[in-house]
C-alpha cells in the first residue's frame, strides 16, 4: 500500500506517525501510526471531530508540540528527501517558515500583541531569505498586497489589535507565505471567523493556490469548506485515518460509517427543515493505549463482533488500476454491500 | 498620553495634600515630646518654654498650614535661589522647615544624607533586577527542573527572612568570623584610585546584597509566573513555526510580553525598597535617610519625621504614575487618550 501512495510526485510523505502525550494519568495516544502523503500542488483536506488528532498530526510534522508532554514515538516524515523527525533543531528551523508555512486557528491570539505586524512579517523574511531591512519591508508590502490588505504601507507599523479578525488571518497567511513555502499547512484557519469573512479567506486561498502553485494541507471540521476547496480528503478518527478519497468520490460514495454520519449531520438546504440538527451520539475516544479495536465501534450503528476485537486496516475500495483516484477505508463493514466484509 | 499624564499629575496634588495632613495629624496625636530626651533636672516651666519656642503653643491647624507653607513654598523658593544665585523677595526672613534637635534646615539634612541611600538602595535594586529577570526567565523555561526547584526554594527563603536577620547573619559570617568585609559603612570614604575603589566595593557589597536578595526573591517569582503565562500562548507557537531560534522566541517574543506586568511591579516596589533600607542602613550604619528617620523618630523631631515621611509618600505616588505610564509604553494595546 505504501508503495502505491508514495508514487507520483508526493512532496510530503508521512509513514506510521505515532504521537503520545505523557500526562499524570497515563499516556494519551493522540496519533496512532498514521500514514499519508501530499502531492505537489495538491490541496489535501483533513476532517474530523475535535480530538481526532488532526492538529496534533500536523504539528508533529514540524515538531511544534511542546515536549514534554508530547512525544513523537515513531514514524517518518519525508520532505525533500530528508526525514523531518531526524533533522537537527537548526535544520528544522530552516524548514519551519522557510519551506513549510503554518497558519493557525485563532488569528486573535496567534500574533504577538506587542510587536507591529511589519516586524512579525519581516522576521522570517530576514531570517530565511537573508533580506536587508529595506528589502524585507518591500517584500512585506507585496505580501500584504497579495493577501488583499488595503494600504499595506501604512499598516506595517500597526499592531495586531488594530486589525479585525479577518484582516489578522490575512496577515497570518502573509506570514506563512512569506518565504514562498513549498507546503502550506492551515490548521482550521477559518474556524474562528464569521461566515462572511470565512468565504473571503477561502476565496483568497483558492486564488493564492492558483497563483503560487504550492501544496496545502487544510485541517477543518467543516465538511462544507473541504467540499469547496480540497482535491482530496482524509477523514480522521481516534488518531487514525478512517477514510481517504478524492473529494467528489468521498461525497458521492462515503464508505466509512463515521464519514456517512458526518455527512448526515450537515443540514440540507433543499429538504424539509428538521426540528433538531442531527449529531453523532457519544464522545470521541480519549485513547489510553494504541487502539486494538475499531475506535469508532462504540458509536457505530453497524458495529459487529469483529469491530470490537480487531482494528481494521485501510483497504482500497475502488478500481485498483486507477492511480489518480485512490479511495481507501478502514472498516470491517462494507458500505456498498451493506454487510460485513469477507476476508482480512 | 500627555493629557493623561497631566491629568494624573493634577490628581496627585489633592492625594499628597491629604497624605500630608494624615501624617501631620498622626504625629500630633502620638504621645511624643521633643523635650523628652532632655535631662530630668530641667524644670517643667522651662520645658514648657522650650515647647512654646518650637511653635507647639499654636493650634493644630495653624501648625499644619505653617508646615505646608514652609515646605511647599519657602523651600522650593530657597532651592531656586541657591541653584541660580538669585534672590526672590525677602529671603532672610523666610522660615524654612527646621529640625528641632539639630536646628538645621530639614531639607539640607536630607540632601546631605541622600547620596548614600541612593547609592545603596539604587544599586541594590539594579542588582536585584539583574538577578531576578534571568532567574525568572530560566525558571519558567525549564519549569520544574533542578534550577527551578532551587530557585523557588531560595526565593521562598529570601522572601520570608527579613533583612535585619540576613544583614546580621552576613555581618556575623563575613565580618566577625571571616573578617573579609567591614561591618560598618564609612560614608566619608572617597574613591580616588583603584585601592579606595576596592575598599568602597567591600563596604557596599553587604548592604547592597542584603537588600538585593530580598527584592530579587520577590521579582524573580513575578518574572517566572509572567513568563509561564506567556510561554503557552499561541503567538509563541507562531514564532516557532516561523523558524525563529529559541533565544529569539524566548528573549524577544515572550520576554517583551512578560515584562509588562513585571515592570509595574518593579516601579511600584522601588519606594518599598527605600522603606526596607531604613532597617538595613541601621544595621550597616549607613548614614542615609533611613537612619536619619530612625534618629528623628527617637528624638521626636516632628518636622524631620513629617518631611521624610511625606517624601516617601511622594515617591510612592510618583512611582505609581511612572508604572502606569510604562505600562502604556510597553503595551501598545493600552492607550490612555
Amino acid at each position: 500500500m505504501d508503495q502505491v501512495v508514495s508514487a507520483g510526485g508526493s512532496i510530503l510523505d508521512v509513514q506510521d506517525l505515532k504521537t503520545v502525550f505523557g500526562t499524570r494519568d497515563g499516556n494519551i495516544h493522540a496519533v496512532n501510526g498514521l500514514s499519508f502523503h501530499l502531492r505537489k500542488g495538491e490541496l489535501l483536506g483533513i476532517v474530523g471531530e475535535s480530538g481526532s488528532g488532526k492538529s496534533v498530526t500536523m504539528m508533529s510534522l514540524l515538531r511544534l508540540l511542546p515536549s514534554p508532554p508530547a512525544e513523537i514515538v515513531a514514524g517518518q516524515v519525508m520532505f525533500e528527501g530528508q526525514d523531518l523527525l531526524k533533522l537537527s533543531t537548526k535544520e528544522l528551523r530552516e524548514v519551519r517558515g522557510g519551506q513549510i508555512g503554518f497558519i493557525f486557528q485563532d488569528p486573535m491570539t496567534s500574533l504577538n500583541p506587542v510587536f507591529t505586524v511589519g516586524f512579525q512579517l519581516m522576521e522570517p523574511l530576514r531570517k530565511h531569505l537573508g533580506l536587508s531591512k529595506a528589502e524585507a519591508r518591500q517584500r512585506a508590502v507585496e505580501l500584504l498586497e497579495l493577501v488583499g490588505l488595503p494600504s499595506p504601507e501604512d499598516r506595517l507599523k500597526d499592531f495586531p489589535h488594530q486589525f479585525s479578525g479577518g484582516m489578522r488571518q490575512r496577515v497570518m497567511i502573509a506570514i506563512a507565505l512569506a518565504c514562498d513555502p513549498k507546503v502550506l499547512i492551515a490548521d482550521e484557519p477559518t474556524t474562528a471567523l464569521d461566515v462572511t469573512i470565512q468565504a473571503q479567506i477561502l476565496d483568497l486561498v483558492k486564488k493564492l493556490r492558483h497563483e503560487l502553485g504550492m501544496a496545502m494541507v487544510w485541517i477543518t471540521h467543516d465538511l462544507g469548506v473541504v467540499a469547496g476547496i480540497a482535491d482530496r480528503v482524509i477523514v480522521m478518527y481516534g488518531g487514525l485515518i478512517v477514510e481517504q478519497a478524492p473529494v467528489s468520490e468521498l461525497y458521492e460514495r462515503p464508505q466509512h460509517p463515521y464519514t456517512r454520519a458526518l455527512l448526515e449531520t450537515l443540514p440540507s438546504l433543499d429538504e424539509e427543515r428538521e426540528d433538531r440538527l442531527k449529531s453523532i451520539a457519544g464522545q470521541p475516544p480519549s485513547l489510553g493505549a494504541e487502539p486494538t479495536a475499531c475506535p469508532f465501534a462504540p458509536r457505530c450503528r453497524h458495529a459487529f463482533d469483529r469491530c470490537w476485537n480487531e482494528n481494521p486496516p485501510l483497504r482500497r475500495v475502488d478500481d485498483p488500476g486507477d492511480e489518480a483516484l485512490i479511495h481507501e477505508v478502514a472498516c470491517w463493514w462494507d458500505a456498498a454491500e451493506g454487510e460485513a466484509r469477507v476476508g482480512g | 498620553m500627555l493629557r493623561y499624564t497631566v491629568r494624573r499629575l493634577l490628581f496627585a496634588i489633592p492625594t499628597l495634600l491629604v497624605v500630608s495632613f494624615i501624617i501631620f495629624a498622626l504625629l500630633d496625636l502620638a504621645p511624643n515630646d521633643p523635650t523628652g530626651d532632655l535631662p530630668l533636672t530641667i524644670p517643667p516651666e522651662v520645658r514648657e518654654q522650650i515647647r512654646l519656642s518650637l511653635g507647639l503653643g499654636e493650634p493644630f491647624h495653624i501648625r499644619y498650614f505653617r508646615w505646608l507653607e514652609q515646605f511647599l513654598v519657602n523651600e522650593p523658593l530657597n532651592m531656586i535661589e541657591q541653584i541660580w544665585g538669585v534672590e526672590i523677595g525677602n529671603s532672610a526672613e523666610r522660615l524654612r522647615v527646621t529640625s528641632w534637635s539639630t536646628r538645621s534646615p530639614v531639607v539640607d539634612l536630607i540632601i546631605s544624607r541622600l547620596p548614600q541611600t541612593l547609592w545603596v538602595v539604587g544599586l541594590s535594586y539594579v542588582v536585584a533586577v539583574c538577578i531576578a529577570v534571568p532567574i525568572g526567565v530560566i525558571s519558567a523555561y525549564k519549569q520544574y527542573s533542578v534550577f527551578d526547584q532551587i530557585g523557588t526554594f531560595v526565593s521562598m527563603i529570601g522572601f520570608s527572612v527579613p533583612t535585619f536577620f540576613t544583614g546580621t547573619l552576613m555581618i556575623v559570617i563575613f565580618s566577625a568570623q571571616l573578617g573579609w568585609l567591614p561591618s560598618i559603612y564609612d560614608t566619608t570614604h572617597v574613591v580616588t584610585d583603584f585601592d579606595s575603589f576596592v575598599t568602597q566595593l567591600k563596604q557596599i557589597i553587604m548592604p547592597v546584597m542584603v537588600l538585593a536578595l530580598f527584592s530579587a526573591a520577590q521579582l524573580s517569582r513575578f518574572m517566572r509566573s509572567s513568563m509561564l503565562d506567556n510561554l503557552n500562548l499561541d503567538y509563541v507557537r507562531t514564532a516557532r513555526a516561523k523558524g525563529m531560534t529559541e533565544s529569539v522566541v524566548l528573549l524577544v517574543h515572550v520576554l517583551r510580553n512578560s515584562l509588562i506586568p513585571v515592570v509595574t511591579v518593579i516601579a511600584l516596589g522601588l519606594p518599598q525598597v527605600f522603606a526596607g533600607a531604613i532597617i538595613t542602613e541601621q544595621i550597616f550604619r549607613v548614614n542615609g535617610i533611613g537612619q536619619l528617620l530612625i534618629i528623628a523618630i527617637q528624638g521626636a523631631d516632628i518636622p524631620l519625621v513629617q518631611t521624610l515621611t511625606f517624601i516617601f509618600a511622594f515617591l510612592i505616588v510618583s512611582f505609581n504614575l511612572i508604572a502606569d505610564l510604562l505600562y502604556g509604553i510597553l503595551d501598545p494595546r493600552i492607550r490612555y487618550d
